[in-house]
């Protein structure tokens, strides 16, 4: 085949790249949920309801806003629930050891790190599959929670520390600044950074991009450390906002983290994704639920809608980009 | 020419296996051109021809991988069809390719007989101990003392070679296709092998042997074929040539192409050193200079170490000893190091090594110049994109726009992509592997322009390609490699297509 022909023969330019057309549909799913639950149900729209699923969401979003990035470089980490109650644990200790919540916050964010880093360095060094790497890593933290709480449960923390994940300032809880703050950063970071798109270009071709002169193995050390002292920032937050921890609070979080950044629109094959995507993806998963909540479903069909939402989510991006291909 | 006048032996001949007129096209490339090729039983046939000359493309229509476009066989004197792997194995072709095809967890006599294994008497079982006695006797047929029950992957490949030979032989080949079988064999292994091709053709199996050591083309062929630019140039006997004569029909071809190349009078000065390199690889012991202003080729055959040397430069492969100097100093260290110093890689395969497929133009003419555009970090995409359209412009790259996936390019635009991203890098040596491969004339002179205007400009290139008219009419002098040593230097007035295939060849 000639150029020109090929040329001829590439599909017709969009003015909107490939992640705006994917946005745009994700935001009107949003409007058409919320639409859909405000005709539904009275409640839905009033201001103490709308705060309380960004305050949920905002949990999922911190979670799956650091894995959004290793998901970026074609990767995964199965740890983060895992990391979430180590974290939390290792905080709540350090808080009633010594009453200082800046120790204790400092302690939990640098737990998750240090984990962070360690699944990097399996991945990186040596080159044990991600999955397989952090899968691993989910029953190592798991079995270090365990054994550290030996059955017990942390109560009671200054209320000066349960203000993050409960207070609210000029009317908005806490954790919504949060989220906007770290959905700015997390963007930035992304898209205007060399890095992340260093992360980018790792994602799409790691082979291409490690004889492009990008440093991967540095840069992966980067992604999982982000992604675990993302995970040490929830359980910051949860630990506040519960007023408490035990070993098994990180277990149902991993699933709901995974499903915010595949719905919205990141692959799991790498190079293809946003982090405001990811916080769509929250928002929805939220909405869901919790439409699910007012409307009285039953629990018991959460997981199910999850799950379809999911594929039908997955299935429509594979669409858009192989007809864009 | 008549080919039963060149069958061994004279009268007997009625050939075992006839190919008339077969041609085979792919999108841009003639493949194999109107080639016609007869095998006689019990006969070695040596196969020549350079990298890309056809060798290949006729062994995969042999064993049914590829269907002809046009052209017949003939088995015994009968018109046959050959469409599929499974007509060539009813006729009792068979192929020992360079990659082995064995399950390398299953034992050798599991691997003979994988997929026609003896039922046992438990439906759905397999009879273990008859396996192992049929494997027993094929081994001992082809005089390979050994226990049918060691897994394969304890075997080196030598010993996989002759289980692959025994799987051809268990499925009643009569004729063998063997792709340079010898090219990772020590000589004691080469020796046992050519005993066995001795076995075999006196039990009147057919060979048909590819390969590029001129020594075994003499010592084992009863008649040779030259193939060159998919077409079959000659069928001769050995005692009826000389090697000199084999080269030159391998490689006695006119081009229809111009190379724009300006030498310059004197080279300038020295950029890349390469002192003493050996690696893991596979190159041992290799001294190489490049200095600004030149373009040096780096020759030999496919394997010869070319590809590892270039590699070894820019960090990608570890080096075990031996010394790199780049600009007045030492350099070690992954790609990145290379990068930021200023050696570019440009990789053989584009698509797999060289571009983020998926990603725009854009962004992969930037990729490797993110450190130098944004020296603050931060990245912003308006002044990417204006030094993508610059690039774009330079280079003429035909694109609607800096924002189009890049694998939608032609394989000439994406090579200029490729180039364009070490050009925004500011790269002093550019390494280019194969650079034209897969891209049609018109790119290519555009891409030795380029290559030009950048050594005149006071950058250097490694040019590694398997086109030997290229490196003669485009480079400033070339190393030729073999078997992972730098086997001859040739200056400019030493250039020639015979000189670099002669240092190439094997004639030991």
């Amino acid at each position: 085949m000639t150029d020109i022909t090929k040329e001829a023969l590439s599909p017709p330019r969009s003015f909107l790249s490939q992640d705006a057309i994917q946005l745009f549909y994700r935001l009107l799913a949003v409007l058409l949920i919320c639409a859909v639950l405000a005709v539904l149900n009275d409640s839905f729209l009033s201001l103490g309801n709308i705060l309380n699923v960004l305050r949920q969401a905002s949990l999922t979003f911190f979670i799956a806003s650091g894995l959004t990035l290793v998901v970026l470089t074609a990767g995964l980490d199965l740890s983060v629930g895992a990391n979430v109650a180590l974290s939390a644990c290792i905080a709540g200790t350090v808080i009633h050891t010594t009453g200082s919540p800046v120790l204790g916050i400092l302690t939990g964010l640098a737990c998750g790190g240090i984990v962070g880093l360690l699944n990097g360095v399996m991945v990186t060094a040596l080159r044990i599959p991600s999955f397989i790497a952090t899968y691993g890593m989910l029953w190592v933290l798991n079995g270090l929670t365990y054994w550290y709480m030996a059955g017990e449960t942390l109560h009671g923390f200054p209320p000066g520390f349960r203000q993050i994940g409960s207070g609210y300032l000029f009317g908005l809880p806490i954790p919504v600044y949060l989220l906007l703050v770290f959905l700015g950063i997390g963007t930035l970071f992304a898209q205007r950074t060399i890095w992340g798109q260093e992360i980018y270009a790792i994602g799409a071709n790691p082979v291409a991009a490690r004889l492009s002169g990008i440093p991967v193995r540095r840069r992966l050390l980067l992604v999982y450390t982000v992604s675990g002292t993302m995970a040490g920032l929830a359980s910051i937050i949860f630990l506040s906002r519960l007023n408490s921890a035990e070993a098994d609070i990180g277990e149902s979080l991993t699933l709901p983290a995974i499903a915010a950044v595949l719905i919205g629109g990141t692959s799991l094959f790498g190079g293809v994704g946003t982090v405001f995507g990811t916080f769509i993806g929250a928002l929805i998963l939220t909405l869901v639920l919790n439409g699910m909540n007012l409307l009285s479903v039953s629990a018991n069909w959460q997981p199910l809608v999850t799950g379809i939402i999911v594929i039908i989510a997955v299935w429509l991006d594979m669409k858009t980009r192989r007809r864009a291909q | 020419m008549n080919a039963h006048a060149n069958a061994p032996g004279g009268t007997s001949a009625v050939p075992l296996l006839q190919l008339r007129g077969i041609s085979k096209e792919f999108p841009g490339v003639k493949a194999l051109d109107d080639v016609s090729f007869a095998l006689y039983p019990g006969e070695v046939h040596m196969l020549l021809g350079e990298n890309g000359a056809g060798k290949s493309s006729l062994m995969k229509v042999l064993c049914g991988a590829y269907k002809a476009d046009s052209g017949e066989f003939f088995f015994k004197g009968e018109k046959v069809t050959i469409t599929s792997t499974a007509d060539a194995q009813k006729l009792g072709i068979a192929v020992i390719f360079q990659e082995f095809s064995l399950v390398p967890y299953l034992d050798i006599a599991q691997n003979i007989f994988l997929g026609r294994e003896p039922k046992g008497r438990i439906p759905g079982t397999i009879d273990r101990r008859k396996i192992l006695a049929e494997a027993k006797g094929l081994l001992d047929a082809i005089g390979f003392d050994i226990d049918p029950s060691v897994v394969v992957n304890t075997l080196g490949v030598a010993q996989q070679q002759m289980v692959e030979i025994a799987k051809a032989i268990s499925q009643n080949a009569r004729i063998l296709v063997m792709d340079e079988p010898t090219a990772a064999l020590s000589d004691r292994e080469t020796e046992l092998l050519f005993a066995l091709i001795a076995r075999l053709k006196a039990d009147g199996v057919s060979i048909v042997y590819i390969s590029h050591r001129m020594a075994e083309v003499f010592a084992l062929g009863d008649r040779i074929t030259v193939l060159r630019d998919g077409r079959r140039i000659d069928g001769v006997k050995p005692a009826d040539v000389t090697p000199d004569q084999l080269v030159r029909m391998m490689v006695g071809r006119t081009v229809d192409m111009t190379y724009p190349r300006n030498f310059a009078d004197k080279p300038g000065e020295v950029l890349l050193q390469v002192k003493n390199l050996t690696a893991p690889s596979g190159i041992s012991d290799v001294n190489i200079e490049v200095r600004r202003g030149e373009i040096v080729g780096l020759c030999g055959l496919v394997g010869s170490g070319r590809t590892e040397v270039a590699r070894a430069i820019f960090g990608a492969d570890p080096i075990a000893s031996g010394e790199i100097v780049f600009d007045g100093k030492p350099i070690s260290g992954e790609p990145d190091v290379a990068s930021r110093r200023g050696i570019a890689l440009i990789p053989e395969s584009r698509k797999s090594e060289g571009l983020a497929l998926l990603r725009s133009v854009g962004d992969n003419l930037v990729v490797s110049a993110l450190r130098k555009l944004f020296p603050s970090g931060l990245f912003d995409p308006r002044s990417g994109l204006r030094t993508a359209d610059g690039l774009i412009r330079q280079l003429r790259i035909a694109t609607p726009s800096a924002r189009q996936t890049v694998g939608l390019l032609s394989g000439g635009n994406q090579q200029k992509v490729v180039i364009g991203k070490w050009l925004a890098a500011g790269a002093k040596l550019f390494i280019f592997d194969e650079p034209t491969r897969g891209i049609d004339v018109g790119a290519k002179s555009e891409i030795f322009a380029l290559i030009d205007r950048l050594v005149a400009e006071g950058a250097a290139a490694l040019m590694i390609s398997s086109e030997q008219v290229e490196i003669c009419h485009v480079c400033d002098r070339a190393y030729v490699m073999r078997e992972g040593r730098v086997a001859g230097h040739l200056a400019r007035n030493e250039l020639t297509e015979e000189n670099i295939v002669r240092l190439g060849m094997h004639h030991a």
